[in-house]
């Protein structure tokens, strides 16, 4: 209809919905038709990319829901089409936007409106990010997605917003200068942006060293890998709850995603080139960052530092380039951004009541909020990898993956499993365990209705990915497949070189 | 029939789950209402709070806001009691009608997939049932303990408010268990083995008010992840070097892999030596060996049925059985199998000497627990699986007595766990008295005992070994044989016989236990005779026959158990060795504890040294502090506030900031207006372009 597809409507809808609640009053009851309003266009995004869903064909290795239309000339067109790979962060993204707009229900009072507005601009603009089939394209996604992040924690945030937000700013804009220059250079090399040309397209191999480094800027900051991680600490203390659970589910998720869409199909030589250098970076990440983490004061800081570490077990597994690392790399992201927006979420059920995020102010909660104490040991337990929970399945395979490809990088990389059950299980106890001794607790009250709703379905789904991943494995294995034996023909006896 | 037994704890969990909300929500509502009727039942509360006073105070629920369990919470914690308990008992049933068939009879092993689990590309894991009569002597273990365990909980826990919780934990672990013993493949097995971790967790943390269970619960989750790091790399490994998780084909395979060697942190190694070396470190955590023994007696802080179930008769077997379950691979190794050996009887000996010396009860039966495992690895060591997962399956029976014998001694007492303050409760307590003995003849080997036929068997498979390190391993066990027998008196004396060291109103209201304690503990009792003659011959058979059909594997150039019964092989005078330590322990701890009690002080005077070195268990817990603990913390301090925020910060975004400043303060100072500023970066742009261009134009 119109001559635009599902994938377009998945972009429209919400910026509908943001004009929407742009139009409401700026009373009481116009801030309450604005959440209202938001919430239900996230929903209904939801609803459309699950129709997305069911046309998807996830046997088929290639895009599909394919539209176009020319843009700037024939070489830059407007082009949306998901594949296995992009289509788990198709749907993840649409399913958490609800939980963030009814996360924000009550603890965002000034200038709501604005605020789900530049909500559900997140939205369509990291929907893009993943749909997108043209370099263009992509990078006026991926950069303007930028500017919602930054007003919603400058705005919204906790004390020391502003600083937050430049250093947020300052990272990401840093690296996508660099891949901009990238991008230009392979539009005159190639004479096109668009992505499935450019993935046939087989760029000199000099010239590839230089493009893999550039965009390897930008990702890296964007997961975020050791040593450009520090703005993620900060942005995540200082932002809004549902803006944690954004950045940690969705936003982290963009320089992965870049990274198998780009960087190793694209650029297979220099990614077999650099891949010792990302798994010297990704094993610092999961060893330093942990024991960072265990250090923290601040519950979001922690859980910010632990987020750090599980990216590490993403970037090492993609660079394995066997089956198990990419397709466990996927996956640990789908499941850390169910899992790692959980444990923000419960982290705001607790300051909204306390105000503060300090460990040292809280303990013995399991006295007076024992359903949130189960609740939140079920997403720490999905934390530490236990089996059963999707934690586990993520981390297992991208391990697994990486033995076959580096046995020194598995050998350390495993001692995170260590690492991670000392700073999550000190938490708990520290928060959860013991007896009430802070006045200010003893009346603190239980999980409401609202924040059950929003708790307990990803509760379940985190058990029912651990129980049953293969749900989100048959998503990806087509594509991943296709990628590696690509990757392979591409690079003939070079990748047994890896194999050592 | 094999998924009823399993599944059926998973549903009387998820039952005690709802129950344990529901009673949270009836005692709230009561709560309001006892607030309500505060003037009118003022005194009468305060009457009910003295009567469990003491008990709750060492339970860590001494909150005074605890609201006194309304009737209807207390029906909904009958409710979750019997339904666990049952759900539990009919596993039990239907696990001994499984040993019967597999086992005993000629039923063939069971498999069953029941779900797909993880598949990518070549890696393939389901969830499945595996019933040989390995599993099914592991399940008549598992079920038998945890639904004695159950029953017996309702009376030892019956003043806890959180009762269905503590059910519904008690079903989780029987179920995660139940998972490991019967996964057909490594990764179920690794889930089974987290599971019964978490259970563990939790159970130790289950009085979460106490600061002390808190830390016992991290330390035993964590220091079992040292152990799963190695199960994990050692699962890797096995998948890279035979494509397959499944036993089936890794123990079809394995015979054509014994000379592959691997590249390993940058060493050639024999790939099956590492991988069970590997696997092992796994073992070793969970079954708490020698070096990662360290979270065992902290454990102890958990309610002391969970320490019969978990902590002695069931989890820490786990890792007994992963090797005897991998008893294919391991018969491939030499390095590995002197490895497991050498850690076992190491094991053996340095649990013994600290257990002669510990005063609370539990800790004094948690280092026996240690000790023992440390034998059935010294069995496994040797190569004879038979004997090591015999005595794990006598030693689930007589410890398990033994630790719900010290929860009754515990209850009696209101609490006290030290034996320096017991005493002389024979005659209050006759019947537990009675069953401590049979449990403490069966441990030290008592002939026609379970605990003689194992225990010596152990002891003779050392000596005939052919392993390197097993001279050392007959030395450690025939040592550790003798300590065993004199702690286990020591404790025996101290707690039930001579005079008692009580206080006086103490030892006046020491009162036996209800029915539905003591049930467990006759049912148990018999176990441990019953264990022993009549299936001994069955479980130290050969692997290809009757009764193992398979489950075990030796290989071709193994004939250790053969040789066990050769006169030439084994001289006449081995079998009685352990008959002596156990006669010596027993007449030593005769003269220290009831003859001349005063020797043991003054012996301990005049060694301080020693006995303060076996007291705090070898120091292992300080230099564990030392060497990991603080240095993790510094480190991670460190690499906070210098690395992120000095290093990064510094030279990063803030650095840049700040540069940024300088310099533009600078260039204001030095040019007259921002027009130069912005002349000055266009030409240095353009110039940057000009010569990008230029140079990507000749890579045309």
């Amino acid at each position: 209809m119109f001559g635009f597809g599902i994938l377009s409507g998945l972009l429209v809808l919400p910026l509908v919905g943001a004009l929407l609640v742009l139009a409401t009053k700026n009373d009481e009851a116009g801030s309450r038709n604005a959440r209202w309003i938001a919430f239900w266009t996230t929903i209904v995004t939801f609803v459309l990319s699950l129709v997305a869903l069911s046309r998807f064909d996830s046997k088929q290795a290639g895009f599909q829901l394919v539209e176009r239309m020319n843009w700037l000339g024939e070489n830059i067109v407007y082009q949306l089409g998901v594949d296995g790979i992009a289509m788990p962060f198709v749907i993840l993204t649409t399913f958490l936007m609800p939980f963030c707009i009814a996360a924000s229900f009550y603890s965002i009072k000034e200038r709501a409106k604005e605020y789900y507005a530049l909500f559900l601009l997140l939205e369509t603009l990291m929907i893009g990010v993943f749909a997108s089939l043209d370099l263009v394209l992509f990078y006026v996604f991926f950069e303007a997605g930028l500017i919602p992040m930054f007003l919603i924690i400058g705005i919204w945030g906790g004390a020391r917003r502003i600083y937050a937000s430049f250093k947020f700013f300052l990272y990401t804009l840093l690296g996508s200068v660099l891949m901009l220059i990238a991008i230009m250079a392979m539009y005159w090399t190639a004479g096109t942006t668009d992505i499935v040309k450019l993935l046939a397209f087989k760029f000199p191999s000099g010239m590839q060293y230089w493009l893999w480094l550039a965009f390897f800027a930008s990702f890296a900051v964007k997961m975020p890998m050791w040593p450009v991680h520090t703005w993620l600490p900060d942005a995540h203390v200082e932002a809004p709850t549902a803006g944690s659970v954004i950045l940690a589910g969705i936003l982290l998720k963009m320089g992965g995603y870049g990274f198998i869409r780009f960087s190793l199909p694209m650029f297979p030589e220099a990614s077999l080139y650099f891949a010792n250098l990302v798994f010297a970076l990704s094993v610092i990440a999961i060893i330093y960052t942990s024991l960072v983490a265990m250090m923290q004061e601040d519950i979001k800081k922690l859980i910010a530092y632990s987020s750090v570490a599980h990216m590490g077990f993403v970037t090492m597994g993609l660079f394995t380039l066997n089956a198990q690392g990419v397709q466990g790399a996927v996956f640990q992201m789908v499941s850390h951004g169910l899992v790692s927006g959980a444990l923000f979420l419960c982290v705001g059920v607790v300051y909204d009541r306390m105000h503060t995020r300090m460990i040292s102010a809280y303990g013995g909660l399991v006295n007076k909020m024992p359903i949130y104490a189960v609740i939140f040991l079920l997403f720490t337990m999905a934390n530490v990898g236990l089996p059963g929970t999707s934690g586990f399945v993520g981390e297992f395979l991208t391990l697994l993956g990486s033995y076959k490809a580096n046995t020194w990088v598995a050998f350390f990389a495993t001692t995170g499993v260590i690492f991670s059950a000392c700073y999550a299980l000190w938490l708990f106890a520290r928060v959860v365990y013991g007896k009430v001794e802070k006045h200010a607790l003893e009346t603190i009250p239980d999980l409401d209705a609202r924040e059950l709703a929003l708790l307990v379905p990803l509760a379940l789904l985190t058990v029912y990915y651990g129980v049953q991943p293969d749900v989100i494995l048959n998503m990806s294995q087509a594509s991943v497949d296709a990628l590696i034996g690509a990757m392979k023909t591409g690079l003939g006896g070079k990748l047994a070189l890896l194999a050592q | 029939m094999a998924q009823a037994i399993v599944f059926l704890p998973l549903l009387g969990f998820l039952i005690a789950g709802v129950c344990t909300l529901l009673a949270h929500k009836a005692a709230k509502g009561s709560e309001v209402l006892a607030f309500g009727n505060a003037d009118h039942s003022d005194h009468g509360h305060h009457g009910t709070h003295d009567a469990h006073g003491h008990a709750h105070d060492d339970h860590g629920h001494d909150d005074h806001h605890a609201p006194e369990p309304s009737p209807h919470s207390e029906g909904i914690s009958r409710f979750a009691e019997v339904v666990t308990t049952g759900l539990l008992m009919v596993a039990c049933a239907l696990s001994w009608v499984t040993f019967f068939n597999v086992a005993l009879g000629s039923g063939a092993p069971i498999r069953i997939t029941l779900a797909d689990w993880i598949h990518v590309g070549t890696f393939t894991a389901d969830w499945a049932i595996r019933v040989d009569t390995l599993t099914a002597v592991m399940l008549v273990v598992v079920t038998s303990v945890s639904s004695l365990v159950h029953l017996y909980s309702i009376g030892y826990m019956h003043e806890d408010p959180a009762r269905p919780r503590f059910m519904g934990y008690l079903s989780l672990f029987t179920f995660a268990m139940l998972m490991l013993v019967t996964s057909d493949n490594l990764v179920q097995m690794f889930f089974g083995w987290e599971g019964v971790g978490l259970a563990s967790y939790l159970l130790i943390g289950f009085w979460f008010k106490k600061p002390s269970a808190n830390a016992a619960a991290m330390k035993a989750f964590i220091v079992n992840r040292v152990g799963d790091f190695g199960f994990a790399l050692g699962i890797f490994l096995v998948f890279w070097v035979f494509g397959a998780v499944n036993f089936d084909p890794i123990f079809a395979g394995v015979a054509g892999k014994k000379d592959v060697v691997v590249s390993f942190l940058g060493y050639q190694v024999p790939a099956l030596e590492l991988a069970c070396c590997l696997l092992f470190m796994g073992a070793m955590g969970k079954s708490a060996q020698f070096l990662l023994h360290t979270w065992l007696p902290d454990a102890m802080e958990g309610p002391t049925p969970v320490s019969a179930l978990i902590h002695a008769a069931t989890m820490v077997t786990a890792g007994v059985f992963m090797v005897a379950r991998l008893s294919p691979l391991f018969e491939y190794t030499e390095f590995a199998k002197t490895a497991v050996i050498v850690i076992g009887a190491t094991t053996a000996f340095f649990a013994a000497t600290v257990g002669l010396v510990q005063n609370d009860i539990k800790r004094v039966i948690a280092y026996s627990t240690c000790s023992q495992l440390g034998y059935m690895f010294v069995a496994l060591g040797a190569g004879v699986y038979q004997a090591g997962v015999y005595h794990l399956f006598t030693h689930a029976f007589f410890k398990a007595l033994l630790f719900l014998g010290a929860g009754s001694v515990i209850h009696a007492m209101h609490h006290e766990q030290d034996i320096r303050k017991m005493g002389g409760l024979a005659k209050k307590i006759p019947f537990t008295a009675a069953m401590m003995l049979i449990g403490n003849i069966a441990l030290t080997g008592f002939p026609f005992t379970a605990g003689f036929y194992s225990k010596d068997a152990i002891i003779e498979a050392a000596y005939v070994a052919h392993q390197p390190g097993h001279v050392y391993a007959f030395i450690c066990t025939v040592l550790a044989a003798f300590m065993t027998s004199f702690y286990s008196w020591r404790l025996y004396f101290m707690t039930f016989l001579g005079e008692t060291r009580a206080d006086k109103h103490t030892y006046d209201h020491a009162h036996e236990s209800p029915m539905v304690m003591l049930i467990p503990l006759a049912l148990l009792a018999f176990g441990a005779f019953a264990a022993g003659a009549p299936l001994a011959h069955s479980f130290l058979s050969e692997p290809g026959e009757h009764f193992w059909k398979g489950a075990l594997f030796t290989g071709a150039a193994n004939h250790t158990l053969h040789d066990m019964h050769d006169p030439a092989k084994l001289p006449a005078f081995v079998p009685y060795i352990p008959m002596v330590m156990m006669v010596g322990g027993f007449v030593l701890a005769y003269f220290f504890y009831l003859k001349w009690p005063q020797i043991p002080g003054q012996l301990a005077a005049r060694h301080p040294s020693i006995y303060q070195f076996l007291l705090n268990k070898w120091y292992f817990d300080e230099l564990y502090e030392r060497i990991f603990v603080k240095p993790a913390k510094a480190l991670g301090t460190f690499l906070w506030k210098k690395g992120d925020g000095a290093l990064i910060d510094g030279f990063g975004p803030d650095g840049v900031a700040a540069l940024t400043q300088r310099i533009t303060a600078r260039a204001v100072k030095l040019q007259t207006g921002f027009v130069y500023h912005y002349a000055f970066a266009m030409l240095l742009g353009v110039a940057g372009f000009v010569t990008w261009y230029l140079f990507s134009g000749s890579a045309h």
